[in-house]
């Protein structure tokens, strides 16, 4: 089992996420980040190199996925971690819930993860007795909402800093009613003193990672508040919970990496805190954690090697593709209705819950190919979103009167003497339809169309009808 | 003034017959863009041709109907095959030409070959008209304020950014200015706009804010789907700022309506 998933329902997530004023004028935030990444990557000559370099480092390890992960987990052990593989979902909460509960853990402070709320792994430890605080400010902030984040680096990007003060007012419950907190700052100030108490009382830290170091068995996160060294450091045990494709070859490799991810994702030249660790701690070292375990899950992913969408397992979770979404933008995340959101989302969630569940995702895109322009691992999404159209198709699973309506079209346009006639016949008809105005502002069958725009009319015949009778039809 | 330029390029002894692909849309709604298509590959020195077609096949690929796509695509590749080039007044259908019908055929050799070779010869019609033929500058004039809308298949398929620009620049009497989002989708996206039509328009209702905010008399894009949308919202909103296809400026056929505007109604 994995989250719940309402991605079925787009069109009526949207339409709630369409209406609803509140969430309309907080997202306006996300379009930030466009301005930010162009002028990250303006002052980068070498910024398009570097992104056919991640690719290569990606797609090499993609087809030697097996010998980076056996070489990764090896030199986990020999620094003296352990290594756990997960087919699943349900397989990756019981091993971090039994590695709690082996080390009799009452409290579990979090890194950002986003396998984390792909496996629901909050709600499982909540369930086992074990409280879990998330510390990513954003991710603290929507676990006291008892939301999903709405996107994959900026989790609470659907709320506005007013949202984030009336939750403080209503979780904070020894918070005095008159100390103000209408600056950032005094708003992060309070969620700083709030979760310095749990990093401290923690018995387990989890964090998810960035990137695997085969080389090394090192795991790397980064960030921008510091908030996963204190969640990996202080605990007595730290759990890695990671997916197969986040291994890669070498140090040198993560470092290529991670110069296009925070370009790419918040126009940082790099992220605050970039946070290496590499087994527990050794006998000479000041601090660390006592234990050191790494959880990695396939939930899907080894099923999309060698496939169409292998291509997707070399995404770095950067979010650029969302940010520069027509459709993002103007929904946010949570209408896509699963854990992934944005362009990313809409390829990878028909892979990992299915195409009947997932599959109104791929279709929901204009193709305008934006989120292809800006990925730093060049991934095709557009292409890949057709591929899920291409499937559903297929398995007849495309809605009826799209079969039919496309049947009923490709009759006449494989039949190009059929068409000239007919079209010309129907342009002409319209033409005289629409003469008073030359558009319709209603059109039967095209409602989609016309309950918001206008439709321009024909001018009246065909241009192949007019071309024909201006030739004396000998062309 | 000088109506063309480059009638001698290093490739051309003869004058090359251009196939026109006129578009779906063009050949039903608005014929006046492919007669200013002609017309700037007339002057440009070309021997315009139109063969008898009907559809590229995008909305059929876009749906997942891949059959339909090679059918249609077969289709189109047999009625422009003696053309030296085949021009598309449009980057959205001149993408699925240039780059789509290639991938519609990877494993069948002999029709991969044979699709490859078309869209070797398939162009967009301003960028033919600059990249391929060399053309500088074109003998229009046109009185008014413009912006131009980038639609995204022609540029981020085919490139299509500054040729428009340039021959824009040389049209007497207009002045270019910039959309804030020039390169952010319409919200078009074929059957998106039908499909997710509320989608669809909020995101075109973004565009909307944008085309208005840069004060021009007029927007101007390569691909009349785009275009049907913005003018469409426009229209809706009572904006004045009318919608046409940038060849109708380059040609200088901008003198008849635009876009969904009335044949009788007062003229802009």
């Amino acid at each position: 089992m994995n989250e719940v998933a309402t991605s079925a329902h787009f069109k009526e997530n949207a339409h709630e996420a369409l209406t609803d004023a509140r969430l309309q004028g907080a997202l306006g935030f996300s379009r930030n980040f466009v301005g930010r990444r162009a002028a990250a990557v303006a002052r980068l000559p070498e910024f398009d190199a570097l992104r056919d370099s991640a690719r290569a480092i990606k797609d090499h390890t993609l087809a030697h996925l097996d010998l980076y992960l056996e070489a990764y987990e090896r030199k986990v052990r020999e620094s003296g971690g352990e290594v756990h593989y997960a087919q699943d979902a349900e397989e990756a909460r019981q091993i971090v819930i039994d590695l709690c509960k082996s080390m009799g853990a009452k409290s579990v402070t979090k890194g950002k993860s986003m396998i984390s709320e792909e496996i629901g792994l909050n709600h499982a430890l909540e369930a086992a007795g074990i409280e879990a605080v998330e510390t990513d400010l954003g991710e603290y902030i929507i676990q006291l909402r008892g939301e999903t984040p709405s996107h994959i680096i900026a989790p609470a990007i659907h709320l506005t800093a007013k949202d984030v003060e009336q939750e403080f007012r209503r979780a904070h419950r020894d918070l005095p009613p008159d100390r103000s907190l209408a600056e950032p700052e005094q708003l992060l100030s309070e969620a700083r003193q709030v979760l310095r108490a749990k990093f401290l009382a923690a018995d387990v830290g989890i964090t998810g990672a960035n990137f695997l170091i085969a080389e090394t068995g090192t795991s790397i996160i980064v960030t921008n508040e510091g908030n996963g060294d204190l969640t990996q450091i202080l605990p007595q045990a730290h759990i890695v919970i990671a997916s197969i494709e986040k291994v890669v070859p070498t140090l040198e490799d993560a470092a290529q990496l991670l110069r296009v991810l925070a370009r790419s994702a918040t126009g940082q030249d790099a992220s605050v805190y970039t946070t290496l660790s590499t087994g527990p701690r050794r006998p000479h070292d000041p601090d660390g954690p006592r234990a050191y375990h790494v959880v990695l899950l396939d939930n899907g992913r080894s099923a999309m090697l060698g496939g169409e969408f292998e291509d997707m397992l070399r995404c770095i979770r950067c979010g650029a593709c969302m940010n520069h979404c027509p459709v993002y933008q103007a929904v946010g995340g949570h209408a896509y209705g699963w854990v992934y959101p944005g362009p990313m989302g809409a390829v990878l969630t028909p892979s990992l819950i299915g195409v009947a569940e997932g599959g109104q995702l791929p279709n929901a895109s204009t193709f305008c190919g934006r989120c292809e322009e800006v990925c730093p691992v060049r991934i095709p999404l557009p292409n890949m979103m057709r591929h899920w159209r291409e499937r559903e198709f297929e398995r007849r699973l495309s809605p009826a009167p799209l079969r039919y309506g496309l049947g009923f079209w490709a009759f006449f346009a494989s039949r190009p003497a059929l068409y000239r006639l007919s079209a010309d016949l129907a342009a002409r008809a319209m033409h005289l339809a629409g003469r008073g105005k030359g558009r319709f502002s209603w059109l039967p069958f095209a409602g989609g169309w016309t309950r918001y725009r206008d439709l321009a009319a024909p001018e009246g015949a065909t241009f192949q009808s007019q071309w024909r009778a201006r030739s004396g039809a000998v062309r | 003034m000088n109506a063309t330029a480059a009638s001698e390029g290093p490739t051309r002894t003869s004058q090359p017959r251009v196939g026109l692909f006129v578009t779906c849309l063009v050949d039903i709604i608005r014929p006046s863009v492919g007669f200013a298509a002609v017309k700037l590959l007339e002057d440009a020195g070309c021997k315009v041709i139109v063969p008898s077609q009907t559809c590229c096949g995008q909305p059929a690929y876009n749906s997942g109907d891949r059959a339909t796509a090679k059918t249609l695509a077969l289709q189109a590749i047999e009625a422009f095959e003696d053309c030296d080039y085949v021009v598309a007044p449009s980057g959205s259908c001149g993408g699925m030409l240039v780059k789509h019908y290639p991938d519609l055929f990877a494993g069948e050799p002999d029709l991969a070959e044979r699709a490859e070779r078309f869209a070797e010869k398939s162009h967009e019609l301003v960028s033919f008209l600059v990249d391929v033929l060399g053309v500088q500058k074109v003998a229009a004039r046109y009185d008014g304020t413009v912006a131009y809308h980038d639609s995204c298949a022609g540029l981020r398929e085919l490139g299509v950014k500054a040729q428009p620009r340039r021959l824009l620049a040389g049209v007497e009497g207009l002045t270019l200015v910039e959309l804030d989002q020039a390169e952010t989708c319409c919200g078009f996206g074929g059957l998106f706009a039908a499909k997710y039509g509320e989608l669809s328009n909020a995101i075109v209702a973004r565009k909307a804010d944008d085309i208005r905010g840069a004060k021009a008399d007029i927007v101007l894009a390569g691909d009349l789907g785009c275009l049907l949308n913005m003018a469409g919202k426009l229209q809706r909103e009572g904006s004045a700022v009318k919608a046409r296809h940038v060849a109708e400026i380059l040609a200088g056929m901008a003198d008849g309506p635009a876009i969904g505007e009335s044949q009788k109604g007062p003229r802009q």
